[in-house]
């Protein structure tokens, strides 16, 4: 894949060493006056840096110290076993943690330079500007018309509503299938329709950035296979972040790969960023023998 | 679309029309918050001014004469009338309870529960009515005939709440007393009802304080005021609490109003703490059966 | 399972080698007592729709003689003078309905926005307050309510809310000038919201809580605020269940008789002004029932009592049916 020109400071992180285990304390170290007044350098085409970020809730480190950059236009797979805070940090991208219990976050997560955690960031905004689908399908109990052009109206955008659905619904490769039915139910389609529905969903408000969380795990093979290869047709529009458990699949779609695991050489086990690179390097020449033991399918 | 334009790099405050919306939303926050206030203010002030006023009456004459100096009689009487009522609901209640968890099959069922449910929405007026055209029509009003209408009252909330504990005993329970040949009738006394006992307590406490406030159908078969004294025969009419309170609310006696905030504050406390100790009985039984 | 496989032929049969005879009867024992405990927990079963049918009955055979007199036009008829035995429930049929509507325009409302804090916005440790005091409202008894509402409410709002009304909306005939007492259908409708508001806030809320999380957190993800997720995914999945609940709610009102009787008034009139004295079907049992000798006055307050049995039966009815046919499971399965 030719992310090339993207990966800039991507080495800094690739697993050279053990990622570091550090319990970051106190406020976030952020000299730019955190509330994104001027857009810091992140690197050329770089959506997301994550510097230092570590996660708690309550009193458990769910991931420590993740620094990584996350690329314009491309389609960045977090990858790994279960339980080491790929969807944790997925989910600090668009602040969906917020309302979890206990939840604190140490470390920045910039978005453009600006810092998303910072004083005057409004949640809200930041999720207009950041979609996301979700690893079950969750279409809203209405009509399907009605699911794809409930965030528009929120946002004003009552115009063109009709032909935003229709693009949505043709970006997410599903106009054919319910052209003739978008007042019927969308709790009638099946699994797979739903969950483009959602896709639809999120870009009917042409985000930004699409976050998604195993979009395919509760799916069957074929729609699974449609999923991926509409991936590849919204890349160009939009950045997109996928969550997967399935490297097979992160090997199909992917142009950068970030393979997390647990970090059990601290007194309390948590997750943490292995590698980062190129897809095609993570999974042909790994870097740190966890990543090698792990794609090679020795564990996990 | 133009429309959508904006520019990802802008700062991660409000855009287009959010400011608005965030407004609306935090009058609507307000809104919710001031409405839960409301409820709160309400109750504080009700609660404020029966103790208030009702305290002020309150002394050892106040609940050991009777009239005109207190209630005395009243409290036995609502006692009596209460403790028999809940004497003739709570086996009764449990006794359903028991026929919709253990025995009945699915036609038998829904009626039952129809049946309850039903009986909970009637208007204690009209439990009034019949138990006066029952019990009192051609004879006299007595505590007996108020507490069957109290009875009435309190049956279905006692099979219901016992229902639900009794649902929440583990089927394995059954089934392993079952297979161990043990007969069903000693599975339920000694088995089943022990460990719902505590939710069935519950629901009896929560139907006597229902029932101790009721003052409609007592209006109608068991209304006396006058200077009688404590009276323990069931079988004429009683002086009781609620129709004290209303009675004394209706003549236009400041001196008896006073009376009937010290009557309303005994009433209230009754039932406040018996609403509490139901709700302390109810967390403590759910953390025995959460295990 | 319990895990430990017991052949129930070796628990008995060892007992019943060495002692047959008590084997046998103890086995007779249980075949009874188990007849005997399915038997009278069927009796108490059938006690309780024998009673409940009793009550219909016992009811309408009480308005026997003023329903052969007076027919179904007794319920439109709105003289109600036992003086010369001209009876119809006309006039409290209106100010059942009024009252009633008017506690239910109030409280719905507010309670539906108190469930909403409860289930969505006040924090777990506030939440753990404020839902028991809102059920300890309930648990008022309505006859302090009501002597409240004499001594307190009414005053206040015969001094301060009425003229205000008055004033500013006088034109609609609804709000006249305010009596000397303050006792009127607008008092005992305030009254009235206040217990209908803890039913309609507690159900709400145990709705609102069951919304599934999933499509909330769609909602939010898509960039939309507390209140836009709420009215557009959080109210339209409950609205039937809250329908319901305001059904229950309306069924509370509709059968409150003391409360009533007490802050209403006793008028026995139509009027157009909120601010005057008015009676409902449950009051004005109440009031007239104790004091009724004729033959023909008692009956014509039984039948009041039907009128009021048929339509407390017909909102819980329709409350069951609208919570079963419009049931949020029913609408979230394929």
């Amino acid at each position: 894949m030719s992310g090339l020109d993207s990966s800039a400071g991507l080495d800094e992180v690739a697993g050279s060493a053990p990622a570091r285990v550090r319990i970051q304390s106190g406020p976030l170290a952020a000299p730019n006056g955190a509330n994104g007044s001027a857009p810091r350098e992140t690197g050329i085409g770089a959506v997301f840096e994550a510097r230092d970020v570590s996660v708690h809730y309550g009193r458990k480190r769910a991931l420590a110290s993740v620094s990584l950059r996350i690329p314009r236009n491309r389609i960045t797979a977090l990858i790994g076993p279960s339980g080491c805070g790929k969807t944790t940090f997925l989910r600090s991208l668009n602040r969906m943690n917020d309302s979890v219990p206990g939840f604190r976050i140490d470390g920045q997560v910039l978005y453009h330079g600006h810092d998303m955690y910072g004083g005057n960031v409004d949640r809200v905004e930041v999720r207009r500007r950041i979609g996301m689908v979700f690893q079950k399908p969750n279409p809203f109990p209405k009509s399907i018309y009605d699911n794809i052009a409930w965030a528009p109206r929120n946002l004003g955008l009552k115009h063109g509503l009709d032909e935003r659905v229709e693009a949505a619904l043709r970006g997410a490769a599903l106009w054919d299938e319910v052209k003739d039915r978008l007042k019927d139910s969308a709790l009638g389609l099946s699994g797979g329709q739903q969950q483009r529905l959602c896709i639809a969903r999120a870009i009917a408000i042409e985000p930004d950035v699409l976050l998604l969380d195993e979009p395919a795990s509760a799916l069957d093979p074929i729609a699974t296979a449609s999923i991926e290869e509409l991936m590849h047709s919204l890349k160009g529009r939009f950045t997109i972040v996928i969550v997967t458990h399935n490297m097979q699949q992160a090997a199909r779609v992917a142009d950068q790969t970030a393979f997390f695991s647990l970090d059990s050489s601290a007194a309390e086990p948590s997750g943490t960023l292995v590698e980062f690179a190129d897809t095609e390097a993570i999974f042909s020449h790994p870097k740190d023998p966890r990543t090698r033991d792990y794609v090679s399918g020795r564990f996990g | 679309m133009s429309e959508t334009a904006f520019d990802p790099t802008a700062p991660l405050t409000p855009t287009g029309n959010l400011r608005r919306r965030r407004a609306f939303n935090r009058f609507a926050e307000y809104g919710a918050t001031a409405a839960a206030v409301l409820a709160v203010a309400v109750l504080a002030i009700v609660i404020y001014t029966v103790v208030a006023r009702g305290a002020s009456a309150l002394s050892l004459e106040f609940l050991f004469t009777g009239e005109p100096t207190g209630i005395g009689p009243a409290i036995v009487g609502t006692g009596l009338i209460v403790l028999v009522a809940t004497a003739i609901a709570m086996p009764l209640g449990v006794l359903i309870a028991l026929y919709l968890t253990e025995f009945a099959g699915g036609r038998a069922d829904r009626p039952i529960r129809l049946m309850l449910d039903l009986m909970n929405g009637l208007p204690s007026i009209v439990i009034g009515l019949f138990v006066f055209g029952l019990l009192v029509y051609g004879k006299t009003q007595s505590a007996f005939a108020g507490s069957i209408a109290l009875a009435i009252i309190e049956l279905p909330l006692i099979a219901r709440g016992s229902q639900e504990v009794l649902l929440l005993v583990p089927n394995s329970m059954r089934e392993a007393a079952d297979a161990l040949g043990v007969s069903r009738w000693r599975t339920v006394l000694g088995v089943i009802l022990p460990s719902a006992l505590g939710g069935i307590v519950t629901a009896t406490v929560l139907a006597v304080a229902r029932a101790a406030g009721e003052t409609a159908p007592l209006i109608l078969v068991c209304s006396v005021f006058d200077s009688r004294g404590v009276s323990l025969n069931p079988f004429e009419a009683i002086p009781n609490i609620p129709v004290t309170i209303f009675t004394l609310s209706e003549e236009a006696n400041p001196t008896g109003f006073a009376r009937a905030w010290g009557a309303s504050l005994v009433l209230l406390s009754f039932i406040l703490l018996a609403s509490l100790a139901a709700r302390v009985l109810l967390a403590r039984s759910r953390s025995k059966v959460a295990r | 399972m319990s895990g430990t496989t017991v052949n129930p032929a070796r628990v008995t049969g060892a007992s019943s080698v060495r002692r047959p005879r008590s084997a046998a009867r103890l086995r007779r024992v249980d075949r009874i007592g188990d007849g005997v405990l399915h038997g009278i927990c069927a009796l108490a079963a059938l006690l309780g729709v024998v009673t409940l049918l009793l009550i219909g009955y016992q009811i309408v055979h009480g308005a026997g003689p003023a329903i052969s007199e007076f027919g179904l036009g007794f319920v439109t008829h709105t003289t109600w003078q036992p003086n010369f035995n001209l009876y119809g429930a006309g006039s409290v049929l209106f100010g059942t309905a009024v009252s009633s509507f008017v506690a239910l325009l109030l409280g719905a409302p507010i309670a539906v926005s108190i469930g909403l804090y409860l289930s969505l916005l006040a924090p777990k440790g506030v939440r753990g307050i404020v839902a028991p005091l809102v059920e300890m409202l309930a648990a008022i008894p309505s006859v302090i309510l009501g002597f409240w509402g004499i001594l307190i409410l009414a005053p206040f709002v015969q001094a301060n809310i009425e003229p205000w009304l008055h004033n500013t909306l006088g034109f609609i005939p609804l709000f006249g000038p305010p009596q000397t007492t303050g006792a009127s259908v607008f008092t005992a409708s305030l009254i009235l919201t206040v217990m209908v508001i803890p039913i309609i806030a507690s159900i709400s809320r145990d709705l609102f809580l069951a919304v599934p999380n999933e499509i909330q957190e769609g909602a939010s993800a898509l960039g939309a605020t507390r209140w836009e997720v709420v009215r557009g995914v959080v109210l339209p999945t409950t609205a039937s269940g809250v329908v319901a609940a305001s059904l229950l709610g309306l069924g509370r009102a509709l059968g409150e008789a003391i409360a009533v009787t007490q802050v209403m008034g006793a008028g026995s009139t139509i009027k157009a002004s909120l601010f005057d004295t008015g009676d409902t079907l449950a009051g004005r049992i109440a009031n007239q029932f104790p004091g009724a000798i004729t033959e023909m006055h008692q009956a014509s307050l039984y039948y009041l009592g039907v009128i009021l049995l048929v339509i407390g039966l017909l909102s819980n009815f329709i409350a069951q049916w609208i919570g079963k046919r419009f049931d949020y499971a029913r609408t979230m399965a394929k």
